[in-house]
């Protein structure tokens, strides 16, 4: 069973230092009312990663409740299909963060940090959502160990993400619809943010990606580098040896660098996130935030941001609820930065043929966010000699996003 | 200086009101105008919000003036133009309200030149804690910009401390554990950390979120405040009515809390 290292095991590269940044990004950029509670958080994450009974009560959840470890599965027919006529050509792996509970990699972080707040006493739980998966994920924690939760939601991600509204409302969770701006992830954290500042000493703040304030990138981070150990475990059983590419999706990042970390010190290993282009990245109608965006400060982070020439956040888009976010996570910034990460883009057309292309070839519905990780295939397969070993974070399922591509109604046809 | 202002204040034993509108609502020129009146009737130094896309330490009011102002196509460059030609008329300095990332962008340097050559006095950066604002502090007393920082109801007597000892011009204590708003009643919070404060900072303190009327402006002048600061009753007048209303509207709640914060000394000169 794998568990969550401790900090001396690791490279100090990857570390955040004393204010909480790696390289020149993260930080803390929040109002003050909410320094002593990250300080607070940040003590009792310290106190807790390293405590026995916390970890083993973790890893029995992770295991029996959540389902993991989840499998690394040989994707037969995708490879076959990127395969060239000389036989050679990427082996192509699915590592499984679909057949989580919940039908998602977020409720590693949901479940680890729920536990973390009732060590913390916080009897009351906030959380934002875009997609609805972190949403559903903290509802559903809440909901096992008995907690008031209340998820923030932008109007228009509540439609396009019914479903998921419905299964939060269904735990007993309060979905508060959030009307500015765009009605879309970057609002609804925000409106979050707001509630914690406003209820911050009973109040814990499960926030969903590797964004935000110190700790929360590294302790994110942590809590989702399961997925990485358990693929290098899983690689090493397979064929003895490390993949040679890691693929993920990044919209605030957490699935990715949950994949990425167990290969930050392994040099062979490329790391490749892929962004969400939207119409383009030549249009206004993007979310490729380390591809077009500059450095910035979002919800108490800095990072590349999308943001207009006064310095103003600028909306983001996506096909993809869980992408359509103008920041990322400050340790994809510095991965970008030192040249460690890869950050690459594909349109809300793309990823919609990969959605329907994993669907067809391998039986596997992918949440939109996942098939812009696949999608990248069609560009990436090319460019590679020999066979190298894929491994795609499936850092979702799709059954939420099937009503966005039936109203779009251009990918399903009688073939 | 705001400080040497806040010593002439003090030397007349009176407690200062400090505005505070959102720039480009309902227009610059009604911001202009307004600059105008709440100076000429009892405003010791006015806020001035910079409006911004995600102003995360706002309530509903202050954020719906800054959405409205953005969407007319407010920017910094128009803001700072209107102040250039304002500020040289106003007896009160100008304090700029703003969130990091517009200053961030435009380099902290350029960006203290800039507002202090406009005729800014003073800066306030909600989302910038202490550990984050010593660039920022430094660039902008080299441009002689004094940057207030804030003290919550959540900080320790050790933050409060390490605070007091950065922040120019006066200290920011906010009086609410939440966003800025109208509130009904202050926390007696705010008076138990105002005599824990007099008692490690000699540096005036203001006081602000949550404060509307001239109730609560008399009850933290009471407290020994040396300024309170009131924002969204000003901002839902400019709001609510026409500009002309807006305006008489603002020129009286000035006055009224004027007189509030400094009753005493009226009794005194009468």
């Amino acid at each position: 069973m794998v568990s969550i290292r401790e900090t001396h095991n690791l490279s100090a590269q990857v570390q955040p230092d004393s204010l909480g940044r790696f390289g020149r990004f993260g930080g803390k950029y929040v109002p003050e009312t909410l320094m002593p509670a990250l300080t607070e958080l940040e003590a009792a994450y310290a106190q807790y990663r390293v405590d026995p009974s916390f970890q083993a009560e973790l890893q029995q959840l992770l295991h029996d409740y959540v389902g993991r470890p989840t499998p690394l599965y040989f994707a037969e027919r995708l490879t076959q299909h990127y395969q060239r006529p000389d036989g050679t050509g990427a082996q192509i792996y699915l590592k499984r963060e679909d057949l989580n509970h919940t039908g998602a990699h977020k409720i590693n972080n949901a479940l680890a940090q729920v536990l973390l707040a009732k060590r913390m006493g916080k009897q009351r739980i906030i959380a934002e959502t875009g997609a609805g998966q972190h949403g559903v994920a903290t509802a559903t924690v809440c909901a096992r160990f008995g907690l008031q939760c209340i998820v923030y939601m932008g109007i228009h991600d509540m439609e396009r993400q019914a479903l998921n509204v419905f299964r939060m409302r269904l735990m007993g969770t309060e979905v508060r619809p959030v009307e500015a701006g765009t009605g879309t992830l970057k609002d609804a954290t925000s409106e979050a943010i707001r509630d914690w500042v406003t209820n911050v000493e009973s109040t814990h703040y499960i926030l969903g990606s590797v964004a935000g304030p110190h700790p929360y990138p590294m302790m994110v981070r942590d809590f989702h580098a399961v997925i990485g150990t358990e693929t290098r475990a899983q690689c090493q059983q397979k064929w003895g040896g490390l993949p040679d590419i890691l693929l993920a999706c990044v919209g605030g990042g957490s699935n990715a660098i949950g994949m990425f970390y167990e290969f930050v010190n392994e040099p062979t290993v490329r790391l490749i996130g892929v962004e969400a282009a939207g119409e383009g990245v030549s249009t206004a109608k993007h979310a490729a935030t380390l591809t077009q965006g500059r450095i910035g400060v979002l919800h108490g982070a800095m990072s590349y941001l999308l943001q207009d020439e006064d310095g103003q956040v600028v909306e983001a888009h996506s096909i993809s609820a869980g992408l359509d976010y103008p920041g990322v996570g400050p340790e994809h910034s510095y991965l970008k930065d030192i040249g460690r990460g890869e950050y690459y883009s594909v349109t809300d057309a793309q990823a919609l043929d990969a959605f329907k292309n994993l669907a067809q070839l391998e039986g596997i519905i992918p949440a939109l966010e996942t098939a812009h990780a696949i999608a990248y295939l069609d560009i990436l397969c090319p460019q590679l000699s020999g066979s190298p070993r894929i491994v795609i974070n499936c850092s979702g399922r799709g059954d939420k996003d099937v009503q966005t591509v039936v109203k779009l109604g251009t990918v399903i046809s009688d073939e | 200086m705001i400080s040497d202002r806040f010593q002439s204040l003090r030397s007349r034993q009176e407690c200062a009101l400090i505005p505070f509108i959102t720039a480009g609502d309902p227009y610059l020129e009604t911001t202009a105008e307004a600059l105008y009146i709440l100076d000429r009737h009892g405003a010791d130094f006015i806020e001035l919000g910079v409006p911004y896309a995600d102003p995360l330490a706002d309530g509903p009011v202050i954020q719906a003036a800054a959405t409205r102002a953005l969407q007319r196509g407010t920017r910094l460059e128009q803001v700072l133009e209107m102040v250039a030609t304002v500020s040289p008329n106003l007896k009160a300095p100008l304090i700029l309200f703003t969130y990091y990332n517009p200053i961030l962008n435009r380099g902290v340097r350029a960006f203290c030149q800039q507002i202090a050559s406009a005729g800014v006095r003073g800066l306030v950066v909600p989302d910038l804690p202490l550990e984050e604002a010593t660039e920022l502090i430094q660039a902008a007393a080299d441009s002689g910009i004094e940057t207030t920082l804030l003290v919550a109801p959540t900080s320790s007597p050790e933050r409060i401390a390490a605070i007091a000892r950065q922040s120019q011009g006066f200290i920011y204590l906010v009086s609410v554990t939440g966003v800025t708003g109208v509130r009904s009643h202050l926390q007696e919070r705010v008076k138990t950390l105002l005599t824990d404060m007099r008692r490690i900072t000699d540096k005036p303190i203001g006081v602000g979120f949550g404060i509307s009327g001239a109730e609560q402006a008399r009850q933290v002048k009471d407290w020994g405040a040396d300024a309170a600061i009131v924002g969204s009753a000003f901002v839902k007048h400019l709001a609510a009515a026409n500009s002309t209303e807006g305006l008489q509207a603002i020129a009286q709640l000035c006055r009224e809390l004027k007189a509030a914060v400094t009753t005493t000394s009226l009794m005194v000169n009468s």
